[in-house]
């Protein structure tokens, strides 16, 4: 197997784009990693399209193959990967196999989703649809729904507090407002949103006890990038950033059928598989980006990686370890929360967040000094499909 | 414009009494005071300023919205309403929402149109629940006729109140009639009617000294979505 590189990436700004079709995000997003990748004359032999939703929110299916044509990559081979709101994240192993395994040398990678031509209603029974088909879809659960259910068993099990989930909705959305791809780019007040009584207007309650602000926001976007052999990546002119490790794991469909629902095992199989590949241990990476839809995935996800032990992860939120400057800053995008969460982009987005951070790209109240190694993690379905990817900086 | 005041005397509607809105300030998510009070009739040239480039945006149906309410309130202005009255919201003296409405009777109100021009905190929202409250607390009437031009406008009064439905046609027409009662207004209230009174006079006296409006390029960029704040 091959070493692999990022070479290339690129993103348009997330949110609400009335004016694009998802074929415009994704060829847009594809053009700006083609031309950050430098490629010149060569073209690409394969591109991995992650898509959630598009047959369903778009009435169109087979996207890949529409996109070589729209961006004149023709023949190259051309797949569409769904695998739920980890389709970005699959996207990306895919593309890394294709090109560990030799087969192909310049893959294209591009996750997009565009959510916001259907009602919240609608959006929000979409995401619904990948819940188990009879033991949840038919009574009504929803993500939000599965989400505050799950927050009040950590509450319980774990001592997690309205405050822990407060420091994860104010840091988010307080980077979120130095991205300038993000969809919220609104800093929040914990007065306006909490101490107020005004709060019951401006923050209410969503799925008890997950308020607004503690659900990420339903956006179009799209991201990609481009992947290479690592030896072929180090003559390129921008710090190659190499996939050191990769990660996946299942878990069962229906939580119900988990011996702790509270146990997200497939974050920890996942993250443990991309520590080993890249030998590397929790306390060597120096940023994440996290699947936050909700801030409590945040704050259990950063414990599930072994950032921080079980029940610790909230306290280390409200210790600011997570931000800028920390023990560990998470999310330094604004992750989902306030980047956005257009589904089968996310994955992509945030190893493009990585790369971004790996490079020394970002204007210094966002960038992690010296940045060497970054995680993600990609949840899919309410953790039963969960992709993990450890990056690092190649110097050259 | 030379006006006929013999003929004019005619024209103009009576008006019903009305006790004036008292001011009122809320704490918004991103920590910014929003002070919520009645606008004057002189306030009217103003206010058309920061709705006319809301004429030209379809997204949400700020088209239609804008060119219904500026010609309600410009009508207001030249006194060809019966008993309409605007409420504005400020921050930091800058124009940021419209609401208005008219009584219809003195046990009817009528709620004409909410205009959010800053948008992502709520604050048509707030508004909407400062029309209410004038209609059903300070107006003391029975009900408000309510109808909905855009998606989010039926999410936040038809859902949320949640309204009942009326056969008793509103007066902007289109679709179906709803209804605030004092018994749903009363029971949402805890949910969705706040602010303190009274307002500190530094926050009164900045809204009452100007009322700023951004300039028309900002205006679309806030209301396409939450970039540039």
């Amino acid at each position: 197997m091959r070493d692999v590189a990022i070479i290339g990436v690129g993103m348009i700004p997330f949110g609400r784009r009335d004016e694009d079709t998802l074929m415009d995000m994704l060829a847009y997003a594809s053009l700006k990693a083609l031309d950050d990748a430098g490629l010149g004359d060569k073209s690409v032999d394969a591109v991995y399209v992650g898509n959630m939703g598009a047959g369903v929110l778009a009435n169109q299916s087979a996207i890949a193959s529409s996109l070589v044509d729209r961006l004149s990559l023709l023949p190259a081979a051309a797949e569409t990967v769904e695998n739920g709101p980890a389709s970005g994240g699959s996207a990306v192993k895919n593309g890394l196999l294709a090109v560990a395994s030799g087969y192909y040398d310049y893959v294209l990678v591009v996750g997009g989703e565009k959510m916001r031509d259907v009602t919240g209603w609608r959006a929000t029974d979409f995401i619904a649809t990948m819940t188990h088909p009879e033991a949840e879809y038919p009574y009504g659960i929803t993500l939000p729904g599965m989400a505050g259910m799950f927050t009040r068993l950590y509450m319980e099990k774990y001592g997690v507090t309205r405050e822990h989930l407060l420091a994860i909705s104010i840091k988010n959305q307080e980077m979120g407002g130095l991205n300038p791809y993000a969809h919220v780019e609104m800093a929040l007040d914990r007065e306006g949103i909490y101490e107020s009584p005004h709060a019951v207007v401006n923050n209410p309650v969503s799925a008890d006890p997950l308020h607004l602000y503690d659900l990420c926001p339903v956006s179009d976007g799209a991201a990609a990038l481009v992947l290479c052999p690592l030896d072929m990546a180090k003559k390129m002119t921008k710090p190659p950033i190499h996939i050191a490790g990769f990660g996946q794991a299942t878990d069962t469909h229906a939580l119900q059928e988990r011996d702790d629902p509270t146990d997200l095992k497939a974050v920890s199989l996942a993250s443990q598989q991309a520590y080993e590949m890249a030998k590397l241990k929790p306390s060597d990476i120096h940023v994440a980006e996290l699947h936050d839809a909700f801030t409590i995935l945040e704050i259990a996800e950063s414990e599930h990686v072994g950032f921080f032990k079980k029940g610790e992860g909230g306290k280390a939120a409200v210790a600011g370890e997570t931000r800028l400057g920390g023990k560990i800053p998470i999310n330094l995008s604004g992750g989902l929360k306030a980047r956005g969460h257009p589904v089968g982009a996310t994955g992509v987005a945030q190893v493009v967040d990585i790369v971004f951070q790996l490079r020394h790209e970002l204007p210094k109240d966002r960038q992690v000094k010296k940045a060497q190694n970054g995680l993600t993690v990609n949840f899919g379905g309410f953790g039963n499909n969960v992709l993990a990817f450890v990056l690092r900086r190649v110097e050259q | 414009m030379p006006i006929d005041m013999e003929l004019e005397v005619v024209l103009r509607p009576k008006q019903y009494p009305m006790v004036p809105y008292p001011s009122k300030v809320i704490t918004l998510a991103n920590g910014k005071k929003l002070v919520v009070r009645q606008a004057a009739r002189e306030d009217v040239p103003v206010i058309l300023k920061s709705v006319h480039p809301c004429l030209f945006i379809e997204r949400d149906y700020y088209d239609v919205v804008s060119a219904r309410l500026y010609g309600e309130l410009l009508a207001w202005y030249r006194y060809r309403v019966k008993s309409e009255y605007c409420l504005i919201g400020q921050v930091e003296g800058y124009l940021v929402g419209i609401v208005n409405g008219r009584m219809e009777n003195e046990k009817v109100g009528m709620s004409y149109h909410t205009l959010a021009i800053d948008r992502g905190l709520r604050i048509g929202s707030h508004l909407f629940a400062a029309k209410m409250e004038y209609h059903m607390e300070y107006l003391e009437q029975d009900s408000v006729l309510i109808v909905a031009e855009s998606p989010i406008g039926f999410r936040r009064w038809m859902i949320e109140y949640p309204l009942e439905e009326t056969n008793i046609p509103h007066e902007l027409g289109g679709g179906d009639s709803y209804r605030l009662t004092r018994e749903i207004y009363f029971a949402a209230k805890p949910r969705l009617v706040v602010g303190d009174r009274p307002v500190p006079q530094e926050l009164l006296d900045e809204a009452v000294a100007e009322i700023k409006f951004a300039d028309e390029d900002t205006i679309r960029e806030r209301i396409a979505g939450l970039k540039g704040r």
